[in-house]
């Protein structure tokens, strides 16, 4: 019985998945293209594709990419994307080849997301039977999986040609590996996706904590009271103690990692500005947040009216607003290092300097893995409702304000706000849902009442 | 969709040939000259076709090198010269206009066109003879001089944002040229006052007295311009010290109700007028500083082809009897005074007709007979001025305020059909087109999107451009350049460049005054410098000579289009 079930459940998941694929391929061919690649939600300063187009268009006019201050992304890039922006196939839509390369970088990532949806699912039943709670655990690879491919905002991130999906690739990359101990590969998806966007940088902690003593599982504590009432202190079903061999792996394989890709970088630099100038328009560019161009984060408004004299300091506020949050968290969450990947992956896409819906798309397939452990958090209908409403009123009010002229700024960043709230909102209830759920879990082994809820 | 948004404009303006053969010997009369400051004052006034008339007077000082008599100067203005050697200025021109040129019905195949339609607002070029690394901050200097001398805001022209180094495309093709306009500055008689206290007489005496301001501004063009050439500091051995050149530049539209009165119904019936009816003065003699002056009418070759002169089908006959009365009186036209000298061009390549030059001689008026020389119509007369080889037009694709498109689009005139076919006897006739661009940082420009389209058909870029440069705007540091070579064929109708841009965003306090205005996109020049048709006049007194005449000979030819680029950037404006 359940053997069938499992058939129909994986059945309709390869459906769900080619069917998501399809709608992309029409998107793609729709006529006249939706121009969604110059939306501010999609194409940020960093991850547009025209702009990637100019920077492959001026190296290929023997200049610096990095001339003007159009391209601010990855030299890397350049040479692997850029000859796409350009070659067409007659008759067929312009960018074809290139709108390929994002189906295929969403369909890695989301098999990549099911894989270690899997291997959390496995590691957690593990856990949840040496505290012999068994407990029916829904397939929350496929969800996310799932979750990830169907979302609006990857499709239109996808067909809007930005650079996103690549480097949710990297991120998710980077997560695969460490769930599965293959460690240079999760160096290699931490190197890639930190050069790419600088923010994945932080991921290094979640990724520490999964190498060293593995995927989620419930706090280490209640095991050791599980073994105490047991009275047998059976050492092999305790989870295994924080081990720091792979993370000296990992450590020699990003080194190893970011060397090479620097020294690739020096070489598809080496006549223009070198790495120096490379680091400056891309990492400089971000940190500073020279571009005061509208998009779905909250930075630029702010900018744009903060005196000159502060910015310097507000720069500092805002970004070591991201730092301060790191040490808490990987504290609190130590013993869930994905879902601590999860909350750092969306406290950025909240912070960042130029956001885009790519990386929503991005925490929102992780949140996937958590479908059972989250059952419980509140306010999710609400969440729901705010991500549609945003996603409809923000580009009303982007149209209002800039093609028709008849609103202002205010209306547009009325829904960048309402966008940000949203994220923290789920940024905090997502973390207390969680503790919660710990709770409960403690709640069954030492046999208190369950809804006493500190 | 692709919509116009804003009407613009379209001037062009071209280069021209060589005008005039210049009279200067370079022979005895240039030795004489290194040794004293002179002056010379000339007026050229030339009707238009469309009922207006152009006036062009031209002003100039030149000073013998330095080392000559020190830092003493009888007639050179002080200022202008320690600006030389301060900032060690090889070349430099400042032009304020007020008005856009009209291409169509001005011409801008003649020399006065070509050299004095400028872009509107402010426009500076300079060419330093320091080091590359001291060119920014001379050039820096030499913004604020100005602004001081010239009661300008030419010193925001300092910030790296506004100015450019044009590579190749710029006519003193050198790398220490700078070259930055300010579109959006208001020219009035502010700027006026400073540029005449540069002439030895001011506006007291000679040609200058003309210079009523009401009359000046109240014209469809006002163009005043300073070039000043300096060889004090150059290597190659010839030093004839400063040469500088101030011409101003005026269209006006002759007071003409006798006119109307009389031939109201007739349409093309042109205006009378004189020197007195129009700038409301008259000259009474010349400035006595001045080594010549001399005021100049100029007859179109179209306008002489409308007319009946006796003999004009024999136009070399003509030329010998050059005082003969028949060229001055005229069944079409008659004028008051009669003129000193006349000079018939010697050849023409249009061949159709001959332009004739009218010279008349300030130095014989005095203050109780002053000069005042006017042109009494007796018939309509149509005619048409000589066109530039392509019309060239800009203008602004799409809308709302988040990107757009700049086109420049070239249509052949019929004027430049005659050229064409004269150039192009070895059969592979081409057109050589220079387009040069500068674009304010906040337009931020995809150059992968350049486009080019000849008679209407999108076409590959690398067969119709020969050459480009690009230097891409840096926010808020440096504006984005664009240099293009167009080889076009000969036979094109019409050829197009688009361009991509997004509009940046500007901070709060980085907006110009009166934002809602819009912002004034640099114009670009379109200069065709495969045209060399020359108008050679008959001379044989080669003692006389006049700089104004002289100075059209080596002209650089480009042709400016301007658009005014409304654009309200709201962003943050909003909850201050």
């Amino acid at each position: 019985m359940e053997k069938v079930k499992k058939k129909i459940g994986s059945f309709s998941f390869w459906n769900w998945v080619t069917a998501s694929i399809i709608f992309r391929l029409i998107l793609i061919y729709f006529p006249k293209n939706l121009n969604l690649s110059s939306r501010p939600e999609v194409s940020t300063p960093l991850t547009s594709f025209r702009r990637l187009a100019e920077g492959y268009w001026l190296k290929q006019s023997f200049m610096s990419p990095y001339a003007g201050s159009m391209y601010h992304g990855s030299p890397l890039l350049l040479s692997l994307l850029g000859p796409l922006t350009i070659n067409r196939i007659e008759g067929q839509p312009n960018h074809l080849l290139y709108s390929l390369v994002s189906v295929i970088a969403d369909v890695v990532s989301a098999m990549l997301i099911r894989a270690t949806g899997q291997n959390l699912r496995l590691a957690y039943l593990r856990s949840l039977e040496s505290l012999d709670l068994v407990k029916q655990i829904e397939v929350s690879g496929d969800i996310a999986a799932l979750i990830y491919l169907c979302n609006p905002f990857t499709i239109v991130a996808c067909v809007g040609l930005s650079t996103s999906p690549i480097e949710n690739m990297a991120v998710i990359l980077c997560l695969y590996g460490a769930c599965s101990r293959l460690i240079p590969l999760a160096a290699f998806g931490w190197v890639i996706a930190t050069h790419l966007s600088l923010y994945p940088a932080i991921l290094i902690i979640p990724v520490i904590f999964l190498l060293g003593c593995g995927p989620d599982s419930p706090p280490r504590k209640l095991f050791l009271q599980r073994h105490q009432q047991k009275e047998v202190l059976n050492q092999s079903k305790l989870p295994p103690r924080f081990s720091w061999g792979p993370v000296i792996h990992f450590a020699f394989w990003a080194f190893l990692w970011s060397v090479y890709v620097l020294v690739l970088c020096g070489i598809s630099l080496k006549q223009f500005g070198g790495l120096w100038e490379m680091f400056k328009s891309t990492y400089g560019f971000i940190l500073t947040v020279e571009d005061l161009s509208p998009n779905i984060g909250v930075l630029w408004y702010f900018f744009a009216e903060v005196f000159e004299f502060f910015r310097n300091f507000f720069l500092i506020v805002f970004h070591v607003n991201i730092l301060f949050m790191i040490l808490p968290l990987a504290i609190r969450l130590r013993h869930r290092p994905c879902y601590l990947a999860f909350v750092y992956v969306a406290i950025c896409s909240m912070l960042k300097s130029y956001p885009s819906v790519g990386d929503s798309a991005l925490y929102l397939g992780l949140l996937g893995w958590f479908v059972n452990e989250l059952a419980d958090m509140q306010f999710s209908l609400f969440l729901f409702c705010g991500y549609v409403g945003v996603s409809l009123l923000s580009p009303v009010m982007h149209n209002l304000w800039i093609w028709r002229g008849t609103g202002n700024a205010n209306f547009y960043f009325a829904t960048a706000m309402v966008y940000a709230c949203l994220q923290i909102v789920l940024v905090v209830e997502g973390v207390s849902a969680m503790l919660n759920h710990d709770r409960k879990l403690r709640n069954l082994i030492t046999g208190k009442p369950q809804d006493a809820k500190s | 969709m692709v919509l116009l948004q804003r009407p613009h404009i379209l001037l062009l303006l071209i280069d021209t040939h060589q005008f005039l053969q210049c009279w200067i010997a370079f022979g005895s009369a240039n030795e004489e000259g290194q040794q004293q400051e002179e002056f010379s004052e000339e007026l050229l006034v030339k009707p238009l076709p469309d009922h207006k008339l152009l006036a062009h007077f031209h002003f100039q000082s030149s000073a013998p090198p330095s080392t000559s008599n020190g830092c003493h100067h009888h007639l050179f203005p002080k200022a202008i010269s320690q600006l030389v050697q301060k900032f060690r200025v090889k070349e430099m021109e400042l032009s304020f206009t007020q008005g856009r040129w009209n291409y169509e019905s001005w011409g801008g195949f003649d020399p006065i066109s070509s050299s004095n339609a400028k872009p509107p607002g402010v426009e500076l070029w300079a060419v330093f003879d320091v080091p590359q690394h001291h060119i920014d901050a001379s050039w820096k200097n030499l913004t604020h001089t100005l602004s001081g001398l010239f009661c300008a805001s030419i010193n925001f022209l300092e910030s790296t944002a506004t100015y450019s180094t044009p590579e190749w495309s710029f006519p003193p093709a050198s790398g220490n040229v700078r070259y930055g306009t300010f579109p959006c500055e208001a020219v009035c008689t502010e700027n006026l006052t400073p540029w005449l206290r540069l002439l030895p007489c001011r506006d007291k005496a000679g040609i200058a007295l003309l210079l009523d301001r009401p009359s000046l501004y109240r014209g469809f063009y006002h163009s005043q311009r300073l070039h000043l050439t300096s060889t004090e500091s150059s290597s190659e051995g010839i030093d004839s010290g400063i040469i500088l050149e101030q011409t101003l530049t005026v269209v006006l539209q002759p007071n003409s109700e006798r006119a109307i009165e009389v031939h109201a119904s007739e349409k093309h019936v042109q205006p009378s007028w004189s020197l007195s009816s129009i700038f409301g003065k008259q000259v009474s003699g010349r400035c006595v500083l001045a080594k010549s002056s001399s005021v100049y009418l100029l007859l179109d070759w179209g306008l002489v082809a409308e007319l009946k002169f006796p003999n004009k089908e024999n136009g070399k006959s003509a030329a010998n009897g050059l005082t003969s009365e028949n060229f001055w009186s005229n069944p079409s036209f008659e004028l008051s005074v009669n003129p000193d000298r006349i000079f018939l061009e010697e050849s023409s390549s249009h061949s159709k007709s001959l332009s004739i030059l009218y010279m008349f001689q300030v130095e014989k008026y005095s203050e109780s007979e002053p000069f005042d020389i006017g042109l009494m119509w007796k018939v309509p007369v149509a005619w048409l001025c000589q066109q530039t080889p392509l019309h060239a037009s800009r203008f602004f694709m799409g809308s709302g305020n988040e990107r757009g498109a700049i086109a420049i689009s070239l249509k052949s005139t019929q004027f430049t059909e005659g050229f064409m076919s004269a150039n192009s006897k070895d059969g592979s006739c081409e057109l050589r087109v220079d387009v040069f661009q500068v674009v304010p940082w906040y337009v931020k420009v995809y150059f992968h999107s350049l486009r080019v389209f000849v008679d209407q058909q999108p076409r590959a870029v690398s067969d119709f451009i020969e050459k480009i440069h690009v230097s891409p705007s840096k926010d808020k540091m440096s504006p984005g350049v664009m240099e293009v070579v167009l080889k076009l064929p000969c036979r094109v109708n019409t050829a197009a460049l688009t361009i991509e841009f997004d509009k940046g965003f500007l901070r709060i306090d980085e907006y110009p005054p009166d934002a809602n205005q819009g912002f004034d996109i640099p114009s670009a020049i379109i200069s065709f410098p495969n045209f060399h048709a020359s108008m050679v006049f008959l001379e044989d007194d080669s003692l006389n000579r006049s700089p104004l005449l002289s100075k059209f000979q080596h002209n650089q030819m480009h042709s400016v289009c301007t658009i005014l680029w409304i654009i309200a950037q709201c962003a943050a404006k909003a909850c201050c």
